[in-house]
């Protein structure tokens, strides 16, 4: 089970990237309601869109992204049939990435 | 005792690096993803002036940039889920940052270009209450900057 989908498609030569991350997101600032204790942040803190051995676009997140993070990004350079990777890496170690045709 | 302690360290801190190295060997990792790290200082910041510059290196204030487009919502009835886009149609962008002024921590997310990067970036952010939502894009040789407020019906960063 991944954490995460990802969809890619190019259009007039741009190639539109989405990705949906499952992730608590969380702040490091919210306190359980029931013990009062802090929750521990917990956030994803780096995605990298990755194609043809090149990292197109970075995106650094703090835990003011939501829950369940949205990323679109696009980029010059890919073509339909190529493959797309999004890597994602969270303050706690935790890491995940998922592969899509560019469409 | 001590000599012991450190060689433990020791041992762990190489066989750490042996991994790293490992993996850029067998190209798991490209070397620009080892060496992009995640701005601390940036992210921490409490201020906008202290984004701009930890993340910028900007001193000062960004001058405002009709060619920054800001896609927000005017009234974000949940700040749980603020959807911003930002689009900017300039050349030799470096840096998008979308950065919630009035949050504790104002940095949410920077989109960094690598070859072939358009300069759009869209996610969704929390925002504990009304607040501008500042775009600032670094270029080569300057630092730009939009905004667009958004009034907040129910914060999204309470518990």
């Amino acid at each position: 089970m991944s954490s995460m989908k990802v969809k890619a498609k190019e259009k007039d030569g741009i190639v539109e990237v989405k990705a949906l991350i499952k992730h608590p997101m969380e702040t490091g600032l919210r306190k359980d309601k029931k013990t009062g204790k802090p929750i521990p942040a917990h956030f994803v803190q780096q995605v990298v869109v990755e194609h043809g051995g090149k990292n197109r676009v970075t995106a650094d997140w703090s835990g003011g992204v939501s829950k369940n993070p949205l990323l679109f990004v696009k980029f010059k350079g890919g073509a339909k049939g190529d493959m797309v990777k999004v890597a994602w890496t969270d303050n706690q170690g935790g890491t995940d990435s998922a592969e899509a045709e560019i469409k | 005792m001590q000599t012991d302690t450190k060689r433990r360290v020791f041992l762990k801190r190489s066989a750490a690096s042996g991994a790293v190295a490992v993996a850029v060997g067998a190209g798991l990792l490209t070397p620009q993803m080892v060496l992009a790290e995640w701005n601390k200082a940036a992210f921490e910041s409490k201020s906008v002036e202290d984004v701009a510059k930890n993340l910028m290196g900007l001193e000062g204030a960004a001058e405002e940039s009709a060619d920054i487009n800001i896609k927000a919502p005017d009234i974000a009835e949940n700040g749980a889920v603020v959807p911003i886009t930002v689009d900017v149609s300039m050349d030799g962008v470096e840096t998008i940052a979308i950065i919630a002024k009035e949050n504790p921590s104002p940095l949410a997310a920077a989109f960094t270009m690598g070859e072939g990067g358009v300069p759009f970036g869209r996610t969704n952010i929390k925002m504990g209450k009304t607040s501008d939502v500042i775009a600032m894009v670094k270029t080569a040789d300057k630092t730009y900057m939009a905004k667009k407020e958004v009034k907040v019906t129910i914060g999204g960063c309470g518990g």
